[in-house]
């Protein structure tokens, strides 16, 4: 189980090759990967994102699902990297990567992580254009996808 | 005493991203109580609960929440990780 909460850029890619590449050992035969991208408004004009997290419980956040992911579902193996700070768009914000013996559960805990990081994981998005800079909404999508769990 | 942290706007409209706060509150609900009385900043910043969330000592709460032993409260907008 691998959680890192940082500002530098990363290549999701590589990240991906080693995370396959360490399972060697374990009985695994799926895993499942999910890499979120900035995204820029529709139309263009997003000049910047900023990421703000709250240091300490980000990371307590994110093992504590990674621990409920874990209670549920088989999983050999899991990787979560998430990104604050200062990003431009078609950067690389997140991944998330499981690792089980089939795909049912190598998928289901991917989503589940991806639906708790969204709504449960202390970060906040800023959005910045010509015309100024605008906390990004959360979305009642997102949190209405909690109940699914 | 109890160390408050403010996140994303809520910083933003109170112009502090922490503070340490002397306060009998006993519960969350109390210390926003307190808070909203100190200036306009904190009444504007508290003004509508249901668009805030809270953690004590680093875990989601609710506004009902003890105090008690508690070191770190902490007032934000809902997320938007992933």
């Amino acid at each position: 189980m691998d959680v890192r909460v940082q500002s530098a850029d990363f290549d999701s890619g590589a990240e991906l090759s080693g995370f396959i590449a360490r399972q060697q050992a374990a009985p695994v035969g799926a895993t499942v990967s999910f890499t979120g991208i900035v995204r820029d408004l529709p139309g263009g004009g997003l000049q910047r994102m900023v990421i703000e997290h709250y240091p300490g419980m980000t990371e307590r956040a994110i093992a504590a699902m990674v621990g409920q992911a874990r209670a549920r579902w088989s999983l050999a193996d899991c990787l979560v990297i998430h990104r604050y700070g200062e990003m431009r768009p078609g950067e690389t914000i997140m991944m998330v990567a499981t690792a089980s013996a089939h795909r049912a559960d190598a998928f289901a805990a991917a989503d589940f992580l991806m639906d708790y990081l969204k709504s449960r994981a202390p970060f906040w998005k800023q959005e910045i254009t010509a015309e100024g800079t605008a906390w990004v909404a959360a979305r009642d999508e997102d949190e209405a996808a909690l109940q699914r769990w | 005493m109890i160390e408050v942290l403010y996140f994303a706007w809520v910083r933003e409209r109170i112009g502090l991203p922490r503070e340490t706060v002397q306060t009998g509150a006993q519960t969350v609900g109390e210390l926003v109580e307190e808070l909203r009385g100190r200036e306009e900043r904190y009444a504007l910043a508290f003004s509508d609960l249901e668009s805030l969330r809270v953690a004590v000592d680093q875990e989601l709460a609710g506004f009902d929440a003890p105090l008690k032993g508690a070191r770190e409260v902490a007032f934000f907008p809902p997320m938007t990780g992933g």
